[in-house]
């Protein structure tokens, strides 16, 4: 029987706050232990959150990147449970009344555009971190990250493949990468993802009974751990038992997902609204001035690259994945008035010296300016693209603008046609005898003078130029 | 009855809360009484009133987004029944 997966995805995004979201401690990854922390966050008893403005605004920017309505009025409500990461007792979060609500996301398969829809977008508090001892019965807590602004983002079970569920995952992470609104590291687990997942017969409409998969922290961890699965199930309703619904642990090591086991008794968080914190309501004014400080977004970009530059899809997509990228080749292009050339030259040679010494766009030594100026020097014939190819390198390892290159090298092309005539001449004279075969007849040896021009200018010449003198050479004597 | 002894028993464990026979018989008998006193609310006309969380009619609360000093982690951990190093020790949880 062929199988249909049904996937949804939960994300965790921490947001780039400098504070928390109820207390002003600082949210810097990295610090030590536990001095990051205050009573408020420790859920000493007495205090008072109060909400972080910068959490609200964060959500409704991803709420509008993301076409969700934003809910006039909303509040926060307590989630209970007992884990020794989570000092209160509770987790202060949205419940009944999240931010935002009912949006999506397009994202792009070969068999063309799908749309993901989005359930809720909500503000929550992270809890700590714990640390299991390997030899004794103890963790210990760095309540560090308690009250770090996390967005939780639900997604519709819309996804039918984990491809297209990683391909939601990717479009996510860039919106709010270009948003500015999270690291999006999945290492340092500012961006995490949960997968609900089940299959069912193809065109059956029912939903199977599905499994929740935690512990994926990378794109790639994502899809193989929803391929395992969606394989685990077909496995077990293929030999006529039933798939039982439980929380299951991605194991990187092994490949698999494994059961939880244990009580898996069914939670009851007793969700209340937090009588600690009022309302937040949001009017129309600020979601607009939210909106008119919105960057363009990704796929946007992409189209208008697309569109405005002529570019391929494919190039248009690599320049795009990240903002200060897009904006260093949208310079390059406008300066130098060729967008195809500067394209190529920013994701051919310039992306692969940043990528062999793994630096960012950003710190890259060449300016768009420089880059821009060589473009026009190709353009112009001042220098081959050949020997653009060297310049560019020594321009990548000084930073010099390549006039200041092209000097210090003494690689100015010669366009003087009376110079690069007698060079040619020389040539001809020294190959006599393959002159004579050119005239006979054989006129593949005409690549073989080029060579010969080439190696006796040391590449200086102009391509073109060799060409045409060469043919008017060659040919008329 | 509002409340059975389970529930009450069911609501304890979720409080981590241990009871003997005697203290569930009297919890049960004192959670029926509150539970058939908020009943009288529910004889209150609520038609068309939007539920409120709050008894203050405050609304947008913020604080802006700046830093100011956290507790030492000396501080932080001085109430910690147990410590070690800069944690807090636990019981080992794994769930």
């Amino acid at each position: 029987m062929a199988y249909e997966p049904v996937i949804g995805l939960e994300i965790h995004a921490q947001l780039l706050t400098k504070s928390k979201i109820f207390c002003s401690c600082s949210t810097l990854f990295g610090a030590e232990p536990n001095s990051h922390t205050c009573a408020i966050c420790m859920g000493m008893p007495g205090v008072l959150p109060v909400l972080n403005r910068t959490v609200v605004e964060y959500t409704i920017k991803m709420a509008l990147a993301t076409n969700c309505a934003i809910n006039e009025s909303c509040n926060f409500a307590r989630k209970n449970y007992f884990y020794p990461d989570l000092p209160k007792g509770y987790q202060i979060s949205q419940y009944a009344q999240p931010l935002s609500e009912h949006g999506y996301v397009d994202i792009e398969q070969n068999e063309g555009r799908k749309r993901i829809g989005i359930t809720r977008i909500h503000m929550e508090e992270d809890a700590g971190k714990m640390i299991h001892d390997e030899h004794m019965p103890s963790s210990y807590i760095d309540l560090n990250r308690t009250g770090v602004p996390l967005i939780e983002i639900v997604s519709e079970p819309d996804m039918r493949s984990s491809e297209e569920a990683s391909a939601y995952l990717k479009r996510l992470h860039e919106i709010l990468v270009y948003l500015e609104i999270c690291d999006g590291n999945m290492e340092e687990g500012s961006f995490r993802c949960d997968a609900n997942v089940s299959i069912r017969p193809r065109g059956e409409n029912a939903f199977g009974t599905r499994t929740e998969l935690k512990n994926m922290n990378s794109f790639r961890n994502v899809q193989r751990a929803l391929d395992y699965e969606i394989k685990r199930q077909q496995y077990i309703l293929e030999s006529g038992q039933a798939v039982i619904q439980e929380t299951r642990l991605w194991d990187d090591s092994q490949g698999v997902t494994l059961s939880m086991r244990g009580k898996e008794e069914a939670h009851d968080y007793r969700y209340f609204p937090d009588p600690d914190l009022v309302p937040i309501v949001i009017d129309e004014s600020w979601v607009a001035e939210v909106r008119k400080n919105l960057p363009e977004l990704p796929l946007e970009k992409r189209e208008r690259f697309m569109r405005d530059y002529q570019l391929p899809s494919y190039d248009a997509g690599v320049l795009t994945s990240s903002r200060v990228l897009a904006d260093y080749f949208e310079n390059v292009a406008n300066l130098s008035g060729k967008p195809k050339a500067a394209s190529n030259w920013v994701m051919g040679d310039i992306l692969r010296f940043l990528n062999e010494e793994k630096r960012e766009i950003k710190e890259c030594p060449i300016l768009p300016q420089s880059l821009a100026e060589m473009i026009q020097l190709i353009e112009n014939g001042t220098i081959s693209g050949k020997m653009a190819k060297d310049i560019i390198e020594e321009m990548y390892r000084t930073g010099k603008p390549p006039k200041t290159v092209i000097e210090e090298k003494g690689m100015v092309q010669i366009t003087d046609e009376a110079a690069l005539a007698k060079t040619i001449a020389g040539v001809l004279a020294a190959n006599t005898a393959q002159v004579e075969q050119y005239r006979g007849g054989k006129e593949k040896l005409f690549g073989y003078f080029v060579g010969q021009v080439m190696k006796a200018t040391k590449g200086k010449a102009n391509p073109q130029l060799i060409n045409d003198l060469l043919k008017k050479m060659l040919t008329a004597s | 009855m509002k409340i059975t002894k389970e529930e009450v028993e069911y609501v304890a464990h979720l409080a981590r809360l241990d009871f003997s026979e005697e203290e569930k018989v009297k919890f049960t008998s004192q959670l029926n009484d509150i539970l058939m006193y908020m009943d009288k609310l529910n004889e209150a006309d609520t038609a068309g009133i939007e539920p409120m969380s709050h008894a203050i009619a405050l609304q947008n609360a913020f604080r802006e987004d700046t830093v100011k000093d956290s507790l030492s982690h000396e501080l932080s951990l001085s109430n910690a029944p147990e410590a070690r190093g800069p944690f807090f020790r636990v019981p080992k949880v794994i769930e």
